[in-house]
């Protein structure tokens, strides 16, 4: 019932309070605009059994079986077209919008199966923030990309706003470069603060998970050690699943380390256990520079 | 030309060259124009969000709407006047200012549509999915949309408004002339163009010089319009994404 009453009320942003009333018997309410500043402590992490996807004919992803630990980097290395992109994207069911796409199998998130069609999805994107290759800002001001997302999922109040634009800009570094240009439009600001800003517009909307897709490839060399620093900093609070070209970055940064050949996930582990003693050839040539 | 010509309603003998204005020409045409910008509008943005969002992009339907609006855009408007007229004969409808306002509306939503599409379809896919990653569902990706293209939609209408407002043929059955300025959707309206038409196949040079005057009053209030466009696109495309 509630998600019904959320579903049908909330493309109109209205203030839902005397629907909810309604048609619930039991007032604790799980909407968002409740739940603000009080993240869950329960265990985030996701799990994916035998899981397959198909495009069409072509055979993406075969059957991963993987376990990202919760409050730690993991990067998914691999050579270009090996699926990882995919993967991420599956996390979030943004493939879904992909033509001719098969999901088998099963992701696990919090214990939920995603993809059982029973799941909601725009709860689960809320979940999961994502920061896409290139930065891309929407077309609007540097306030109004930050509170796009909140005021989708009801949070309203000018105060209110107020404080979530700063402490999510805060949160991603950028507060002191554009506190006194907050209305100005988004695309005015340098790809590494719009990068920036994209990260800090997925933080707004409270996700467990950060979804990295090559996030700093874009960057000059400066903003992306930033970038990189912030992950550092913010894997204390989210679990980081980032996808990665460079295996310096991944040295640098991970935790632990996913690295997939052709759809396959090859080898999976702590990051110095991979890095240092690789168990499968494949890795070590990988690792080696044998391939990219 | 002079104030009294754009100021007053043709009086007495005001068709064999006596006093009188071609007012009830002005305020009609803006009439028309103006109501039938808002229905188009209303009704072609819905479109073009069912078009871009809603469908794939390689969607069967898109591409046969696509096409169907490709051949309406090229339809000679005398022929959507003629069309409405045998509909109206079918009803038993006389000519009034809601008939010229459904048929001008029906003449520019294709030109509405495809002006419009034409910057819709080159808005990047990212944004999509960046408003989907955030939780965001179709309908509330809409508003993301409306200001990425909202230049689109200022030229669209411009390009729209010249066409409803320079058109006589599918109001010459549809909405018929008179001269007073009508009080209700159910009586007829004069327009600009056709006060042109009808004055200009005058003989006497007082009528025909006042056709002249039409004439310079729709180029001016066309000028006006996209120049006062010109300033906000130019405002509405500051938050654009390149």
């Amino acid at each position: 019932m509630n998600s019904i009453a959320q579903r049908l009320t909330r493309p109109f942003n209205w203030n839902t309070d005397w629907i909810r009333d309604l048609f619930l018997e039991d007032k604790s309410s799980t909407f968002a605009a409740d739940r603000k500043f009080e993240r869950s402590l329960e265990a985030s992490n996701i799990v994916t059994d035998n899981l397959n996807v198909f495009i069409k004919e072509h055979h993406i992803l075969k059957s991963v079986n993987l376990q990202i630990p919760e409050n730690k980097i993991t990067c998914i290395i691999g050579p270009s077209g090996c699926g990882k992109t995919t993967l991420l994207r599956t996390f979030n069911r943004l493939v879904d919008s992909i033509e001719g796409v098969k999901i088998d199998g099963k992701i696990l998130i919090d214990g939920e199966d995603i993809i059982s069609s029973k799941s909601e999805i725009t709860n689960l994107r809320r979940k999961i923030g994502l920061v896409s290759q290139r930065p891309c800002p929407l077309p609007m001001s540097i306030y109004d990309n930050i509170t796009y997302g909140c005021r989708i999922h009801g949070i309203h109040g000018k105060k209110k706003l107020n404080q979530v634009v700063e402490h999510y800009l805060k949160a991603a570094g950028l507060w002191e470069e554009v506190k006194d240009r907050l209305h100005t439009p988004a695309v005015r600001l340098s790809i590494g603060q719009q990068q920036r800003l994209c990260l800090a517009r997925s933080l707004a909307v409270e996700p467990q998970f950060i979804l990295a897709d090559e996030a700093t490839s874009a960057l000059d060399p400066i903003s992306s050690k930033t970038v990189e620093e912030l992950f550092v900093k913010l894997k204390k609070e989210y679990s980081i699943v980032m996808v990665t070209h460079t295996l310096r970055q991944a040295l640098r940064i991970a935790d632990y380390v996913v690295f997939m050949y052709l759809g396959e996930v090859i080898e999976a582990g702590e990051a110095k256990e991979v890095f240092n003693n690789p168990q499968q050839d494949l890795t070590r040539k990988y690792l080696s520079g044998a391939f990219s | 030309m002079s104030w009294e010509m754009i100021s007053q309603l043709p009086s007495g003998g005001f068709y064999i060259g006596k006093e009188g204005g071609f007012l009830n020409a002005i305020v009609g045409s803006l009439y028309i124009v103006i109501a039938s910008t808002v229905l188009g509008l209303l009704i072609s943005i819905p479109v073009l969000f069912y078009l871009n969002i809603y469908l794939s992009q390689k969607s069967k339907l898109a591409y046969f709407a696509r096409l169907a609006y490709d051949v309406l855009f090229g339809i000679p408007s005398i022929v959507y006047g003629a069309f409405a007229f045998a509909i109206m004969i079918f009803f038993g409808l006389r000519t009034s200012l809601l008939s010229g306002i459904i048929v001008i509306t029906l003449l520019i939503i294709p030109v509405l549509i495809r002006s419009m599409d034409e910057v819709a379809r080159d808005f990047p896919r990212e944004i999509l999915e960046a408003s989907f990653s955030l939780g965001a569902t179709r309908l509330e990706t809409v508003k993301v949309l409306l200001r990425q293209i909202a230049p689109g939609i200022v030229t669209a209408t411009l390009l729209a408004v010249g066409r409803a407002i320079g058109d006589a043929a599918a109001v010459l059955f549809t909405a018929g002339y008179t001269d007073t300025i009508p009080t209700s959707l159910s009586q007829p309206v004069a327009t600009l163009p056709l006060a042109v038409f009808f004055q200009l196949s005058s003989p006497s040079t007082e009528v025909q010089d006042r056709a002249y005057a039409a004439a310079l009053v729709l180029t001016i209030i066309v000028l006006v319009l996209s120049v006062s466009g010109r300033f906000i696109t130019r405002r509405f495309s500051k938050n654009k994404v390149k």
